[in-house]
């Protein structure tokens, strides 16, 4: 009996890393399909337009309001220390170094992960990528690789946008709400905002969130049993899964960045 | 939709992003204050930069007129020696004298540059010859209690 716990021990493990390397195998396949889909620029165009212009919204009503919270909690503790003009540096600090990347990360695969996922698996379901293969059209090249490109676009500006309406909503709740002085809420933060180390930092996190969550929502998709069942499990497990490599990419990133 | 309408659309976008970001660096980071003009280096030698950092102001009268550049360790004065990239539309006479200060109690620190009263301005390389550490809080303390002490003897002599 010990010996069949023993085994189901080593039998997972062994499941788990075949699993693991079939997913980098298929990221490269996908790395080596793109050029194909870089030669129809009018795919990846289409597939920003779904992916990332119907995502602005809800990023950006987040963002305002994640921006106002921050600012009416960072007041309420740093007034306690008479330290309220630094105000707007911690508002933008947290959001351009942590919330922005990450929030945008966990909504993207909320909202474009799922929709990317049911997309490609409904497409597999009705047969349409086998019919695709039918032609010659290699449904990698000509459906995943321009969703995937759409997607790691579109990321690092949802979390541009994210951080910059959060900074204003931040503003408008501290200056026009509470009364931080305006010229010490912008100061300060520009002494403590670093381009390069802060703003830039941020953009390569979201880089490489949306490379991770748009990877995943495609490879779940297209690996989907083509049933409507596991189409809808195959959504819950992107946004699982995508949301674990974020927190897990996230803590490593600002480990190797942040570190004076 | 027509592929142009949404080659729009998707150019809004993008330009919104990069407006974002643009609006990120320079009203909420320090990108306006990065200095791309013209710079010429001299150095000063302290004993002592406590906590001066690369990038930090160099500034006089209050304004800034420059930046700190590389920080490194003299082995044969066991000195720190502090390059300091000065914009050049400021001149500064071979005699100013550095001290590095502390902006606000618990603040960054920062040089300040004093003007003295040479006719001949610093160049590029030039070495500043005065110069004043940064005050260490142990030193200060120690400093305190010493004077107390002596006081004490003097009242019971």
């Amino acid at each position: 009996m010990i010996a069949r716990f023993f085994g189901y021990i080593g039998c997972s493990v062994r499941e788990g890393l075949a699993g693991l390397g079939f997913a980098i195998r298929n990221f490269f396949i996908l790395m080596r399909l793109s050029p194909g889909a870089f030669r129809r620029p009018g795919l990846i165009s289409e597939q920003i337009h779904f992916i990332g212009n119907y995502s602005l919204l809800i990023i950006a009503v987040s963002g305002l309001f994640v921006g106002m919270v921050l600012a009416l909690q960072g007041y309420y503790t740093l007034n306690q220390y008479g330290a309220e003009q630094m105000l707007g540096q911690v508002v933008a600090l947290a959001l351009v170094r942590e919330l922005g990347p990450v929030v945008t990360a966990l909504l993207f695969a909320g909202r474009a992960g799922t929709s990317l996922t049911a997309q490609i698996g409904l497409m597999k379901a009705g047969e349409q990528l086998s019919a695709m293969e039918m032609m010659a059209i290699n449904p990698i090249q000509r459906v995943l690789a321009p969703r995937f490109w759409a997607g790691v676009i579109a990321m690092p500006v949802l979390a541009a946008v994210f951080s910059a309406v959060g900074v204003l909503g931040g503003y408008l709740v501290g200056v026009k709400l509470i009364g931080v002085d305006e010229g010490s809420f912008w100061s300060q933060m520009q002494a403590g905002v670093d381009v390069r180390a802060d703003v830039l930092n941020g953009v390569i996190k979201s880089f490489i969130f949306g490379i991770a969550v748009t990877f995943t929502a495609l490879f779940q998709g297209y690996h989907a049993q083509p049933t409507p069942e596991d189409v809808s499990r195959a959504t819950t497990r992107t946004v699982v899964i995508a949301s674990l490599l974020v927190w897990g990419l996230n803590f490593v990133m600002t480990a190797l960045m942040f570190n004076k | 939709m027509h592929r142009k309408t949404i080659d729009v659309w998707v150019g809004l976008f993008v330009l919104l992003g990069l407006a974002s970001l643009l609006f990120l660096a320079f009203q909420a980071g320090n990108m306006s204050t990065l200095s791309f003009g013209q710079t010429y280096s001299v150095t000063g030698r302290f004993d002592n930069i406590g906590g001066l950092k690369p990038q930090a102001p160099v500034k006089s009268a209050g304004v800034v007129v420059g930046r700190v550049g590389d920080i490194s360790f003299d082995d044969k004065s066991f000195q720190a020696s502090v390059r300091l990239d000065m914009v050049t539309d400021y001149k500064f006479p071979k005699d100013s004298s550095l001290k590095i200060l502390t902006a606000g109690l618990l603040g960054e620190q920062y040089i300040g540059i004093e003007a003295g009263g040479d006719d001949k301005n610093l160049a590029e390389g030039d070495r500043i010859v005065r110069t004043q550490s940064a005050t260490v809080l142990e030193d200060l303390i120690n400093q305190f209690i010493y004077s107390k002490a002596a006081e004490g003897k003097e009242g019971s002599e």
